[in-house]
């Protein structure tokens, strides 16, 4: 029996040279588009480079842009996005620069992460008693809202904001700044704060919301973001930063 | 040399009710200085204000105010809707509020232009 | 030009308070408008309202200064990220934004106010 094969159009090169090339890949019941990009490597070109890990939905390595969209490949389901012409378009994420084929240089994302405070500064050590925080106050459920964020960099490559203005800080690296101004063991807020207020941080945000949606552990970036604006502002009008 | 994402990262919703928001918010930017230098021909009286008025009689600017009226509903009532996003409790997106807000602007539209026909 | 983060903070937040403040006045104008609008409008018809009346003054004059705090953000955001204009020179547009929508529009509130007699 004649087996289904998808179209699958896979970006390949370095920069300026780059374009996209199509490969035949057989159609297999509960396939994702990593399995796709791992039979194109195994069988058809050794040559293509990609990113994955634990292939699990739990490290984030794998994201890519599939059909225009942002995604961790491992978790997504051809059936769920393929063309009705069996088509596929594979890219690497958008809002990074690119290496090759389907690897950008995340360096910048993480750059962007530690540079607004990113860093949880706190005042005991090993000698004092332990924090008591309570896990149902506003600012730990704030704080837990955004804490299972894995850096992926799904949000970042979704995000209009972080195509046009190449200094905004971008919707992980402000999740995980309102996560450490709402952890009551930190103490260097107000530094945070004055580093994320601002066009080059959270108050660039528009509201587009493309990280909320895309986001695959369903964080709420917009949410952290708006979290961060009230209250940067509000210090900005106090002179406290 | 960086990918950009294209359409298809921003048809949904939230994205739809930003783009609406800038437009109507740039229409109205540029039409406030003109309808502010119409309103002060009032300088000259009644008959220096009808005076000003008159082109408004062309049926294309009855149109066209009636869509700066339906534009003002728009960018009103989608900007409660970040004020919301931004200022009150989270509870997602609110896309029920992009819903609400076209329903707001037509019905304002509406009332206008039959103000504007009756 | 101070164009600190702070600044640019509270910009954001002047901003969002004058949406709130317009929310209120523009819902209001909305109404007017409908209601006023019926059957056409006339610049007596205008200024039978509006002259010397000190409240509906008072209302514009401050909707006026709304607008010249709320619209000039938006259009320096526009220039920045779609007509990709430097910082500075979207700063420039937007304060020289603020001071003709002050200008014209605090003179039609006048003009509408006085109704042509001084």
């Amino acid at each position: 029996m004649q087996e289904e094969q998808l179209t699958v159009s896979v970006w390949r090169g370095q920069g300026q040279d780059g374009h996209y090339e199509n490969f035949q890949v057989p159609r297999r019941t509960s396939q994702t588009v990593l399995d796709v990009v791992t039979h194109i490597q195994r069988h058809l070109d050794p040559d293509l480079g990609f990113r994955f890990a634990c292939r699990v939905g739990m490290c984030g390595s794998c994201a890519m842009t599939v059909n225009g969209v942002a995604r961790w490949t491992c978790r997504t389901h051809v059936q769920k996005v393929v063309g009705t012409d069996n088509t596929l378009q594979i890219a690497p994420l958008a809002n990074l620069p690119h290496i090759r084929d389907l690897v950008t240089d995340m360096r910048q994302f993480f750059d962007k992460w530690v540079k607004p405070e990113g860093r949880f500064v706190g005042k005991s050590n090993r000698h004092q008693e332990f924090a008591t925080v309570k896990p149902d106050s506003v600012e730990r459920q704030h704080a837990n809202q955004g804490i299972e964020c894995i850096g992926c960099g799904v949000c970042y490559s979704s995000c209009d904001v972080v195509t046009q203005r190449p200094d905004y800080l971008g919707p992980a690296a402000l999740n995980r700044a309102w996560t450490l101004v709402n952890d009551e063991r930190d103490t260097r807020k107000l530094e945070r704060l004055a580093a994320v207020a601002g066009d080059a941080g959270c108050h660039a945000c528009h509201t587009q919301g493309s990280c909320t949606l895309r986001c695959p552990k369903q964080l709420t970036p917009t949410a952290s973001i708006a979290g961060l604006k009230r209250l940067s502002a509000r210090a900005a009008m106090k002179g406290e930063i | 040399m960086k990918q950009a994402m294209d359409g298809r990262n921003r048809r949904h919703l939230s994205y739809w009710a930003f783009w609406v928001h800038r437009i109507s918010g740039f229409a109205l930017a540029i039409f406030l200085p003109i309808h502010f230098t119409l309103l002060a021909q009032a300088l000259h009286g009644a008959k220096g204000l009808d005076e000003g008025l008159v082109w408004t009689q062309n049926p294309l600017i009855k149109i066209a105010e009636w869509g700066l009226v339906s534009l003002l509903a728009l960018h009103l009532a989608g900007g409660v809707r970040l004020l919301l996003i931004e200022f009150a409790p989270w509870r997602g997106l609110r896309g029920a509020w992009v819903a609400g807000a076209f329903g707001f602007a037509l019905a304002t539209g509406l009332a206008f232009a039959l103000s504007l026909i009756g | 030009m101070n164009d600190s983060p702070r600044a640019q903070a509270r910009r954001w937040y002047l901003q969002r308070i004058s949406a709130m403040v317009l929310a209120i006045l523009v819902l209001v104008h909305l109404v007017i408008m409908v209601y006023a609008v019926r059957g056409g409008l006339s610049g007596a018809e205008i200024l039978a309202r509006t002259q010397g009346n000190a409240w509906l003054a008072v209302y514009y004059a401050l909707f006026v200064l709304a607008c010249a705090v709320h619209v000039p953000t938006g259009l320096a955001n526009i220039a920045v990220e779609w007509a990709h204009w430097p910082a500075s020179r979207a700063l420039l547009m937007a304060r020289g934004m603020a001071l003709l929508l002050l200008v014209t529009g605090w003179r039609a509130v006048y003009a509408v106010f006085t109704g042509g007699a001084t």
